[in-house]
């Protein structure tokens, strides 16, 4: 049917395409395209080509890097001796492996909860759903709508009274609300696709709902809980709002420690380049290997 | 297990209920609990600064936000930052999007480094592109200009809201990328295939399948991005502090210039309601779409 509209449609409005009678067409395709050789060439090169440009900013964070301060600042240049120095200077620097262990354990920490408070609300919504499922899912959805700077104030006023101001727990209790709507949707997702006469069977053999939950669905969905899991420590280890404005020192995490760089008279471009290479290293990795989850959990399934 | 079954709905659906009931109440306070602190604050007399004032203010928190040019020029600074960072993710994510869909060599590692901005913290590319792209001296662009005889430009000090637009673009051009690649793979070749034996060209392909395919991605991508572009934060607190004067300032730089650094909490707290009424005003559009989805 789709196929028909389009067929109809091209030689009404399709200035280009009724310039060649049907029949032509093919004899005209060749000849309009110089060659499928020297077309794969172009594209090559463009695609390449742009993807490195959109990349080069990375790129160069990573080279500078391994450059010496005084290098850093020359002229831009390929050729340079790599050195370790930076590297060195901020691992003596014994506070970032503590900005850094902050930000392992509320992200991971973050995610662990969220998992655990997801995973049964999620199965409900899967296998178990009742009239209001499809609501409460929009709802939550929904909640992700809330503008961080719009609780600004009170969750500030909140964390000041309960002495949550610049702690990990503190973090991680934010974190875990700010990603909960997503882990829950990516997880039903997931579940829905799992066939239910697996479980149907567990069932018929006497499993009680927790016997099937570890042993049927727990294994059965492992990859798409890891990958939900994945997103959810990305999410919390580039977020920038709330690590910079509830946290000082003691907690605060990768975010804040690169933060701390933007006064002027800590501008040393090498020594930011190898730190903010360590601390997007690992989730550029993590992110390569989760893209593809990783549209169904931003999108809230929408575009798969 | 017999007594699920038998009696059907209703015990059923305790037990559905009773699952969800952790995820559901915590996101119920999560949400509740502070909507109803900003709206009670944004009605109040209330800076820690002054203690002993506080007091029942009704309007007057609104009256003063709105009267202030300060909000006027933060919300257009939000306006133009959303509207300039839309039209370059979504117009370059669908050409991207029908590049890299193209076969040529190593095009799986194109990709990869294409969407590799966006995993990067918004921090580390904010002080990247300020210090290492567009320093003014010692930048990669200023080198380039350089090149080819132009005069280097001062971006954070002529050009400030540009430059964080060009920092943010970059940031959600990978995003809009990922998202129109994925829904570009569910394309029908055979549509493609049956188009091309019509004579129709490249343009009429791309304008009459590949766009109308990608248009519900579009919109996702639009929705989700306001949603996130709303609230740009970090890249103006490591690059401008809002500045040079307020033209870099939008309306979250503004709310955490008003509570954490004026800490007047009923003012901030005001902003905070209207940024909320704005993002709300978008994501209404945006649960109705995925809703649309749910059904199918």
């Amino acid at each position: 049917m789709t196929t028909l509209k389009t067929k109809q449609a091209l030689p009404a409005d399709g200035q280009p395409a009724s310039a060649s009678a049907n029949g032509a067409t093919r004899a005209r395709h060749t000849p309009l395209v110089p060659s499928a050789g020297a077309r794969r060439l172009w594209l090559t090169l463009l695609g390449w080509g742009i993807a490195l440009i959109i990349f080069f900013p990375i790129l160069w964070m990573v080279l500078t890097g391994f450059k010496t301060e005084a290098e850093a600042i020359a002229d831009p240049s390929l050729i340079f001796s790599p050195t370790l120095e930076s590297y060195i200077a901020v691992q003596a620097r014994a506070d970032y492996f503590k900005f850094a262990m902050n930000s392992v354990v509320v992200a991971f920490g973050s995610t662990l909860l969220a998992l655990a408070i997801a995973i049964p609300s999620a199965y409900a919504m899967a296998f178990l759903p009742t009239k209001r499922t499809k609501g409460t899912l929009l709802w939550m959805l929904s909640t992700k709508m809330l503008p961080p700077v719009g609780v600004l104030v009170p969750i500030y006023l909140l964390f000041r009274d309960f002495g949550l101001l610049d702690t990990r727990t503190g973090l991680i209790i934010v974190y875990t609300l700010m990603n909960l709507p997503i882990v829950v949707w990516m997880l039903y997702t997931f579940f829905k696709d799992l066939p239910r006469d697996i479980l149907e069977a567990g069932r018929m053999d006497g499993a009680s709902t927790f016997q099937e939950v570890i042993y049927l669905l727990l294994p059965l969905t492992l990859p798409g809980i890891a990958s939900t899991g994945l997103l959810s420590v990305i999410l919390s280890w580039n977020e920038a709002f709330w690590s910079l404005n509830l946290t000082s020192s003691s907690a605060a995490p990768l975010t804040a420690y690169i933060a701390s760089f933007s006064s002027p008279e800590g501008l040393f471009w090498a020594k930011l380049s190898a730190a903010s290479t360590m601390a997007i290293a690992p989730i550029l990795v993590f992110g390569w290997l989760t893209q593809k989850q990783m549209v169904r959990g931003l999108t809230f399934g929408a575009v798969k | 297990m017999s007594k699920t079954r038998a009696s059907g709905r209703t015990v059923g659906g305790l037990r559905s209920l009773s699952l969800q009931a952790p995820a559901v109440t915590l996101l119920l306070l999560w949400m509740l609990v502070p909507l109803g602190m900003t709206v009670w604050f944004s009605l109040q007399r209330y800076n820690l600064l002054m203690p002993g004032m506080e007091g029942f203010a009704g309007l007057e928190d609104y009256e003063y936000l709105f009267t202030d040019p300060a909000l006027w020029r933060a919300m257009g600074n939000t306006l133009l930052l959303v509207g300039s960072v839309l039209v370059i993710t979504v117009g370059g994510g669908v050409l991207l999007a029908v590049l890299f869909q193209q076969e040529f060599p190593g095009r799986g590692i194109a990709r990869v480094l294409a969407i590799s901005p966006f995993f990067v913290m918004p921090t580390v590319s904010a002080l990247v592109w300020k210090n290492m792209m567009m320093h003014p001296s010692n930048g990669v662009l200023s080198w380039v200009a350089g090149v080819f005889g132009l005069p280097a430009v001062d971006w954070f000090s002529s050009l400030p809201l540009t430059s964080i637009v060009i920092i943010v673009a970059w940031q959600w051009l990978p995003f809009a990328l990922l998202i129109l690649l994925t829904a570009m793979q569910s394309l029908d070749d055979d549509q493609v295939e049956a188009a091309r034996m019509d004579g129709a060209g490249p343009i009429a392909v791309f304008f009459y399948i590949t766009l109308p395919h990608l248009k519900r991605a579009i919109s996702v991508v639009i929705m989700i991005e306001m949603i996130f572009l709303l609230t740009i934060f970090a890249e103006i607190y490591v690059t401008t502090s809002g500045g040079p004067g307020l033209a870099t300032t939008n309306l979250a730089f503004l709310i955490y210039i008003q509570a954490l650094l004026d800490f007047d909490v009923g003012l901030a707290s005001a902003g905070g309601v209207v940024a909320i009424v704005l993002a709300n005003i978008v994501a209404i559009f945006l649960v109705r779409l995925v809703a649309k989805n749910l059904e199918n």
